[in-house]
């Protein structure tokens, strides 16, 4: 193992010498289990995610029984909710908040967060910028099996007699710290925390490996201005999020304190369960500010990283260069920096400094145009394309249609005097869902699609990714478009159910397409399981190359092995968007093609780069199989 | 015996599925395989399906929109609700357009530059213009909408004037409780967490405060029409919210930080079942920061009545401290007269020679 390992460090310094090691053997366990590949990583990842997916879609669907169908009786679920379901047939109301703030979790961490950059940093990271592996290959695998850990307490958590955390998933104290307010406060909070923690320590290892990757281990040629746009989002969002876990990290730990060592940082002037508690001094507030100095990166931790697979999937699939190569950059890192100063404007209404709330719309209304410049771009790159509609194709235009339909409810949301009303109903389910949620998943699936092939070196069935997208799409929509109305009207969200008022008596008709939408969607989700897991063994065997991209991971043999490329890695002669440049043979020139073996199609300038390419040793053309 | 049927049928039907998947898997194989899948009908329909989507989605959005307008619009009932909702509409319109401009324009791209063979896309990779236009037309029409948004907000959340009529709303699992000052002074007690106990002091009534004596307490929400009204906002266990969809208002309730807002009522509740032609209507308010098991079901009823009809239910309420009389011992020997007299539990000798002198 040692050995192996030194090795493969001696090869990504060398390039040259590495024959002997690309195809060693482990054992079952070094190379499945605790693997350090960065691709078998990634795949633990995407299998973990998936995982944890369809359990986050699952109980979406019980609660949104509870919310479409308010009248069924639910006594068939008791063979697996047990006593949550009360004698009635009815969904516990505890047990209620409980999957709301579980499939809040789920989904934001477990799923788009490490499913999502989890798989693709992983995966496409050392492919993309031709290095053999990351940086640290352990820190790698010590990243997985933390988030390993991470899921297997939030999973228990889920069996516990007082049911897991029931607080939401923004854990809000006091009701997340005290037990006597909600049972999910008791060991459920308490589980929730420690598998946090973990989660955190993964994300951290993680982002670390990724930036140390992307600065110091570029193959020859790689510039900065030459990475694939997927690359610099993994590589921004990676620093969002070294910068914003520790706060969650340094929140959570005090809520800790709070829970069981008798501390006062969010807790004051509280009388419940018939007695007054000795906490004072602390504010709640103080909580919301550094959770939600996470929470709101976190909306471009889970965004950013689709956006980048699909800024790279619509480029290959249009054949065309990604419009607006610079201003993508420019805008990602805009969100970037901008994703910190706007959190309070999820607390416009707790009670903040009112001017507080000015400052943070302001700022709030201003990430808008670099998220609009996002959607012209993409709708430019479309233009005059010549369209390829692969699986991976079709949802990341359904991401865009999300990232428009759901960014567009931001500007209302972000508008404090607006938001005093919208404020906590449905409007901002609708919202979220659709920018964050839905957005992020269809980036992760048109991610899953594309990259199938070098994953397991098999093709997809097509067919079925049609049928999966046109269902999915169709279904999210009819899920989370009806909330607008809903939420318009008032509904808060969160209810058990919305009978005790004559204000939000309406809408049962809209609330069971909702449901019956979730439905159909989650059901959706087995077609693709299906296609998954059917290709990964029988899919047929994919081409090097099979979406004629431009980019390094494509000329990595069918089926990588460790240390991701036979002989040498191949440097870079140019961007990553050369799609149907004018004079070139083929509509695609690979980044690793010199501009020398294209005068046919070098625009002026790049005639220039030629001499600096067989100027000196280093720069020199690598023509395949030599060696120097 | 049912479940096992349905089993069997699910089983079944996934059965023939896949042997549907399996016959077309080889039948594509016995063709020869996909020859060239861009040019395949597969393409076409896809591209015909984003402009079938388009013209439908679009058309369910206006049509729902406009149909439903009033089962999804709240009538408003404040002065301020009615500015928000003005700019709601304003942003509504400026983004509808914009979100139907790009979706057509989207939709379209991607169904007139499917691939053809033989065409060759255009390498265009960047155009100064296009994008300088795109990222200050955005950041104009933002600033706008930032700027009326903003002149609101001040407005919503300046101070109240002195005269605004105070009530404090007080959050508990899972109910809800108001406090008015009384009509002698006009001005609430002094509260403390600590005081609160199980037999009575629900709001932690600090009696040594003469301020509190003439408090009372409500589990209705009277409000009077077109005067200014400073809610005092507190929790006494987790964080609530204090919803009240018809006036647009909508403040946490945080235990130990006490919050506030201030609006005004524009019609009564009278008023509005005659606007509504419904005999029925209520006022209500909600919760809506989750609080626990309850949460969906923590009300209010709120009342909204003339300013005389307001004064009237206020003077014919009784007293906090006339309805826990027990709780006189709290108040210190010097102020017991005159807590029984603001209380209502004794009438005042001086008032009633002041009423004989008139």
């Amino acid at each position: 193992m040692a050995t192996t390992d030194i090795h493969l460090h001696q090869d990504v310094h060398h390039h040259d010498d590495h024959e002997d090691h690309e195809h060693h053997e482990g054992n079952f366990w070094t190379t499945y289990i605790f693997s350090q590949d960065h691709k078998v990583i990634a795949k633990q990842f995407l299998i973990t995610g998936i995982f944890w997916a369809l359990l986050g879609g699952t109980l979406s669907v019980i609660f949104r029984l509870q919310l479409g169908f308010p009248d069924m009786n639910l006594d068939w679920l008791k063979p697996v909710l047990g006593g949550w379901i009360t004698p009635e047939g009815k969904l516990d109301p505890e047990f209620y908040l409980a999957l709301v703030t579980m499939h809040g979790t789920i989904m934001v961490f477990f799923v788009l967060t490490a499913g999502l950059s989890g798989t693709f940093s992983n995966f496409l990271i050392p492919l993309q910028i031709g290095a053999r592996d990351m940086a640290s290959g352990f820190m790698n695998m010590l990243s997985y099996w933390f988030f390993f850990l991470s899921s297997v307490i939030m999973f228990i958590s889920l069996f516990l007699e007082t049911g897991p955390a029931g607080g939401g998933w923004t854990i809000y104290p006091p009701l997340s710290a005290l037990p006597q307010a909600i049972k999910g406060s008791g060991l459920g909070m308490t589980m929730w925390l420690v598998a946090m923690v973990f989660f955190i320590v993964s994300s951290l290892l993680g982002s670390i490996n990724y930036i140390t990757t992307v600065i110091n281990m570029r193959t020859k040629g790689m510039s900065f201005t030459r990475m694939p746009l997927t690359i610099w989002a993994f590589f921004f969002t990676a620093i969002i999020g070294i910068l914003s876990f520790p706060v969650l990290f340094a929140a959570a730990l005090l809520l800790v304190f709070d829970r069981s060592f008798g501390t006062s940082f969010y807790l004051s002037d509280i009388y419940i369960g018939g007695e007054a508690l000795a906490h004072e001094g602390g504010s709640p507030i103080l909580f919301q500010h550094l959770f939600w100095f996470l929470g709101h990166p976190e909306v471009y931790i889970v965004l950013l990283p689709a956006l980048g697979l699909s800024s790279e999937i619509i480029a290959t699939n249009s054949r065309k260069p990604i419009f607006g190569y610079k201003a993508m950059i420019g805008s990602m890192l805009f969100i970037a920096i901008l994703s910190f100063i706007v959190w309070a404007h999820h607390m416009f209404v707790t009670g903040m400094n009112p001017f507080l709330g000015s400052i943070f719309m302001l700022l709030t209304l201003i990430i808008a145009v670099p998220s609009a410049v996002k959607i012209f771009n993409y709708v430019t790159t479309l233009w005059k394309g010549n369209i390829h509609f692969t699986p991976g194709m079709l949802f990341s235009i359904g991401l865009v249609s999300f990232f428009l339909t759901g960014g567009i409810t931001g500007i209302f949301l972000g508008n404090s005097a607006i938001d005093i009303q919208l404020h906590d109903t449905y409007f901002v389910v609708a919202h979220f869902h659709l920018v964050m949620g839905s957005a992020s998943f269809f980036g992760m699936m048109a991610g899953v699609y594309h990259w199938f092939p070098k994953f397991f070196g098999r093709m997809v069935n097509p067919t079925l990714g049609y049928i999966h997208f046109w269902l999915t799409f169709v279904g999210v929509y009819m899920v989370f478009f009806p909330m607008h109305y809903i939420g318009i009207a008032g509904f808060p969200r969160r209810y058990y159910s919305w009978t005790n008022f004559e204000t939000f008596s309406g809408f049962a008709d809209l609330n069971m397409l909702v449901s019956v939408a979730a439905i159909v969607t989650l059901s959706a989700q087995f077609i693709f399981l299906f296609n998954f897991f059917y290709s990964m063994f029988r899919g047929r065997l994919a081409p090097a190359n099979p979406w004629e991209s431009t980019t390094l991971e494509w000329t990595t043999p069918r089926n990588p092995g460790h240390g991701n490329w036979v002989g040498e890695i191949p440097s870079v002669y140019r961007w990553p968007y050369d799609y149907s440049k004018p004079g070139a043979k083929e509509d695609y020139i690979p980044q690793n093609i010199p501009y020398s073996e294209t005068p046919e199609s070098n625009l002026p300038h790049e005639n220039e780069l030629i001499k600096l390419e067989t100027l000196n040793g280093d720069g020199s053309i690598v023509v395949e199989g030599s060696k120097h | 015996m049912m479940s096992l049927i349905i089993i069997l049928g699910v089983v079944l039907i996934l059965g023939i599925l896949y042997m549907i998947f399996r016959v077309g898997n080889l039948v594509s194989i016995a063709k020869g395989g996909v020859v060239d899948e861009k040019s395949s009908t597969a393409n076409k329909v896809n591209a015909a399906l984003f402009i079938v989507f388009m013209v439908g989605s679009l058309g369910l959005f206006f049509w729902y929109s406009f149909s439903h307008f009033h089962e999804y619009t709240l009538p408003v009932a404040s002065v301020h609700g009615k500015h928000t909702d003005n700019l709601f509409w304003i942003t509504m319109w400026v983004t509808v357009i914009a979100f139907v401009i790009i979706s057509i324009v989207m939709f379209v791209f991607i169904y007139q530059y499917q691939y053809k063979e033989g065409r060759k896309a255009k390498y265009f990779p960047d155009n100064h213009y296009l994008e300088l236009a795109w990222t200050i037309i955005p950041a104009i029409v933002l600033a706008v909408l930032i700027f009326t948004g903003l002149r609101a907000w001040n407005d919503i959340t300046s101070p109240a004037s002195k005269d605004a009529e105070v009530i404090e709303l007080v959050a508990q699992q899972f109910a809800w409780t108001a406090r008015y000052p009384g009509v002698k002074d006009k001005e609430l007690g002094k509260v403390s967490y600590k005081l609160i106990d199980n037999f009575g002091n629900e709001f932690g009534l600090d009696l040594s405060d003469k301020h509190s004596f003439d408090d009372f307490k409500s589990l209705e929400l009277h409000l009077p029409v077109d005067q200014e009204i400073l809610l005092k906002i507190r929790a006494k266990d987790v964080l609530h919210s204090v919803f009240l969809p018809h006036f647009r208002v909508k403040m946490d309730a945080v235990p130990g930080m006490p919050t506030q807002f201030k609006f005004k009522a524009t019609k009564t509740t009278q008023e509005m079942r005659d606007e509504l032609g419904n005999p029925n209507f209520n006022y209500e308010l909600a919760c809506t920061e989750i609080c626990g098991r309850g949460h969906f079901s923590m009300k209010m009823p709120v009342v909204v009545e003339s300013q005389e009809a307001y004064e009237r239910w206020k003077a014919s309420q009784e007293a906090w401290l006339k309805q826990n009389p027990g709780y006189l011992d709290k108040v210190p020997a010097a102020l017991k007269e005159a807590a029984m007299i603001q209380a209502g539990m004794q009438k005042d000798p001086g008032a009633t020679v002041a009423e004989v002198k008139q």
